[in-house]
């Protein structure tokens, strides 16, 4: 088998085996404690450096859609070469480093200290479950997928104190806006991803991805996004996964334009770049969960493709959506609040239950005869797709194309 | 192990304590929140993963948001909180309310046969509790699933009542 | 249906991200402190001095001094000193100079009537808009050595016009000497026969009258539209 020789291929042990060989002659106690700590470094390192370089990556693309070249300025400090502004990200970071950091006068200091802190510190918090190859799961939990959200749910709280320890009542008012979009769309990104627990019977990431091995006629994995409820399941995942990251079209909580940064009025320096830095941990944390949950985890998608290891299967594919999440902020307006919380409440949470159903009666078909077996694809669908024509119907009633009569 | 579960409780009811204490209700309910976490981390340390993670995502990360904007929406003004009670016999009533609250919770550890020594953890997985509640417990379920939707209702009743005076409110 | 819409713009911009890197048509930028795109040639910025040669500015300013542009700029920001010797102009008459030629440019409102009243096309429309300077004053005052700029940088920043105008100076001091050369003639004609001086009064006129001014309308109008060949 392809697959036996390649769990033990020489690549895919090789993070492991390094870490053994820096750790394997330290004593037991210690040597849990320092693996640990070898991990919490490389998940912050590689991820840190992922962050600066998706900013630049994020520019670069945004103004080659906008027909401009983007940030290429920066040099290479010494040498004076630009290599395309390679340096921006760090340019960035010296600049957010010395600005000077203002608190207002009547601010709570110690919450307007710590909700960037802990915002960044809860979604930091959400990387530790996610598989990211064969032998690279930092931590090994029954309840992985419940503790994800959970740390992810936090993170409004740190939206509130950051709203509330400005006492800036616009901060407030921002604050409360982006709560009220941040609940809306925890409850679909919560529903999206039960069908796939129902489906694999675990909460456990690593047994979901298990989940997902092998090929349908050697050539169409058994990833849950290439199944009907998958598919539903990963859009309304990834639509959610915007909002929660606020995201544009839903970035309404930090709208630029028309709120001065929400919530974060009155933040600067370097508290406004964990802000920042934060966002984006979640944007990687939710894509890694989005992959784990529906796009396969680390497998990869052919049979003969497998000698590339797994965890840059997952780099690749993580990279993939957060091009996708670039892609769509370069194309998309803001939306309203309003049409934001309806979106929510009208569109993806019946389209989340409704899959929730449609992935019962994929798994009750599954037991019955191969003429079942087939069925159960035109059904399912049929199942997902009338009622998202139907809410889309009643959703975009009345919105027609605009004519613009004295322009 | 045993150090940790000390730190645990001393933050979990240290911080239940100095919310009591507190006079600005937003940080009383922060510390709430973190009294709640520090629930969670007992859970955690009991062992029982899927009921601490349940109690993160559903009272830090929900419950507290009804608590903070109910705190947000009808508080009034600063000096609206008094400490001293309306009337004598509001004070009475929540003195008899508390204490059979007490007493019950009391009563109930009292009652638990506390098993002393060296018990063999169990293995639980989130299967083996899925299949309880829905299961042998789903009555039980239900019954506080309706009980909850009557309580939530009931705080809707109470909170859209017409307000009496219309004082300005300073954030 | 509800979507697609969603993919229709997903497909713009795609269109969009991919050509910016094939297609000059999705990406016409410069890179611009170090590459300059080439202005149009009827964009016009701040007077400046036309001198014949590059190399001796101040000895071929076409400017003699006469002090028109210095009453008709509506700012009043051209300021000029009129020389006490004579030399040699465009056309070979002696002339008077600039001895100070100086413009305040944070006054200057870029109008061309300057240029429109020259009679010597001497005073021409430049190009220049990096003009920021680290002082307010003495570095915004221009005077004639930084306002000289050779007939080839006319020529470089308005082609059509620069020509039109060389072809008209070209022409004036053709008759200018064939005018000399009459009037050496009438002279040596007047010597050898004193009746001839009727031929002298009747070469005159075609000399004079139609030389200067047909030809200064055109230019007078020139910089304003580009001309259909540009």
């Amino acid at each position: 088998m392809i697959a036996a020789a390649t769990t033990d291929a020489f690549l895919e042990r090789a993070p492991v085996l390094l870490r053994d060989a820096v750790t394997g002659f330290l004593p037991e106690p210690w040597r849990t404690l320092v693996n640990a700590l070898i991990a919490v470094g490389l998940i912050l390192g590689i991820f840190g450096t992922l962050f600066a370089f998706i900013t630049l990556a994020e520019r670069k693309i945004l103004g080659r859609v906008q027909n401009r070249p983007g940030p290429n300025r920066a040099p290479i400090p010494f040498i004076n070469k630009r290599f395309f502004g390679l340096s921006q990200p760090f340019a960035d970071g010296v600049k957010s480093l010395t600005k000077e950091d203002i608190v207002p006068r009547d601010a709570d200091k110690v919450l307007h200290y710590l909700a960037p802190v802990a915002l960044l510190a809860f979604s930091i918090l959400t990387f530790a479950v996610i598989p990211y190859g064969r032998n690279l799961v930092p931590v090994e939990l029954d309840a992985a997928v419940l503790y994800f959200f959970a740390a992810g749910a936090a993170t409004e709280l740190a939206v509130f104190m950051a709203g509330w320890a400005s006492r800036n009542k616009y901060s407030l008012l921002a604050a409360m806006r982006a709560l009220a979009q941040l609940i809306s769309y925890e409850l679909p990104l919560l529903l999206s991803w039960v069908p796939v627990v129902l489906i694999a019977g675990t909460l456990s990431t690593t047994a979901i991805v298990d989940a997902q091995a092998g090929w349908k006629f050697g050539f169409i994995p058994h990833w849950h996004v290439f199944t009907p409820w998958g598919f539903a399941g990963f859009v309304i995942f990834m639509v959610a996964a915007l909002a929660e990251s606020n995201r544009s079209p839903f970035d309404t909580p930090e709208a630029e334009s028309e709120l001065i940064a929400g919530h974060l009025t009155e933040y600067s320096g370097f508290k406004y770049a964990l802000f920042f830095m934060a966002e984006y941990f979640g944007m990687l944390a939710l894509s890694g969960m989005a992959i784990t949950l529906f796009l396969g985890g680390w497998r990869s998608p052919l049979p003969f493709l497998e000698f590339i290891p797994s965890y840059l299967w997952f780099g690749g594919k993580l990279l993939a959506l957060i091009f996708g999440f670039i892609w769509i902020r370069a194309t998309f307006p803001r939306l309203r609040i309003d049409q934001l919380t309806r979106f929510a409440w009208k569109f993806l949470v019946p389209l989340a239950l409704i899959n929730l159903g449609n992935t019962i009666v994929w798994s009750l078909m599954s037991n019955s005869s191969a003429l079942m077996q087939l069925a159960r694809w035109p059904v399912c669908a049929a199942i997902i797709l009338v009622p998202f024509v139907v809410l889309g119907r009643k959703l975009s009633a009345g919105v027609a194309p605009r004519i613009y009569r004295y322009a | 192990m045993n150090a940790v579960l000390i730190v645990i409780a001393l933050v979990t009811l240290g911080a239940a304590a100095v919310a009591m204490t507190l006079r600005n209700l937003i940080h009383s309910a922060l510390l709430l929140i973190a009294s709640w976490a520090g629930v969670a981390a007992f859970y955690l340390w009991a062992g029982a993963e899927f009921v601490a993670f349940a109690e993160i995502l559903v009272y830090v990360g929900a419950v507290s948001m009804v608590v903070l904007f109910a705190v947000l929406l009808t508080r009034r003004s600063r000096a609206d909180l008094t400490v001293t009670p309306d009337s004598a016999g509001r004070a009475i009533s929540g003195f008899i309310a508390g204490g059979a609250v007490c007493g019950v919770l009391v009563g109930a550890i009292v009652a638990t046969p506390m098993g002393v020594g060296s018990s063999p953890t169990p293995t639980v997985t989130v299967k083996q509790i899925g299949v309880q509640l829905m299961g042998t417990h789903a009555a039980s379920l239900l019954i506080v699933g309706v009980l909850l939707t009557v309580a939530l209702l009931g705080a809707i009743v109470i909170a859209s009542a017409d307000r009496t005076d219309d004082s300005e409110d300073t954030p | 249906m509800l979507g697609s819409g969603l993919i229709q713009g997903l497909a713009v911009t795609a269109k969009n991200l991919v050509g910016s890197f094939h297609d000059p048509a999705r990406y016409t930028n410069v890179e611009y402190p170090e590459v300059k795109t080439k202005l149009p040639e009827a964009y016009r910025n701040f007077p400046f001095l036309v001198t014949e040669s590059a190399s001796d500015p101040m000895g071929t300013l076409r400017c003699v001094a006469c002090q028109i542009c210095e009453k008709e700029c509506p700012p009043q920001c051209i300021y000029i000193e009129k020389s006490k010797d004579k030399k040699p102009d465009a056309t070979g008459k002696m002339q008077l100079f600039p001895a100070v030629f100086d413009i305040d440019t944070s006054v200057c409102m870029s109008c061309q009537i300057c240029v429109e009243v020259c009679p010597f096309d001497a005073i021409k429309m430049d190009q220049v808009f990096e003009v920021a300077t680290t002082s307010r004053f003495e570095a915004l005052l221009l005077n004639r050595n930084q306002l000289a700029k050779p007939n080839t940088y006319y020529h470089s920043i308005h082609p059509t016009e620069a020509a039109e105008v060389d072809g008209r100076l070209a022409a004036e001091r053709k008759a200018a000497e064939e005018k000399a050369k009459a009037a050496a003639a009438a002279k040596a004609a007047a010597a050898a026969a004193p009746k001839s001086a009727t031929a002298a009064a009747s070469a005159t006129p075609p000399s004079t009258t139609p030389t200067p001014k047909p030809p200064a309308a055109p230019s007078a109008e020139a910089p304003k539209p580009p001309t259909p060949a540009a």
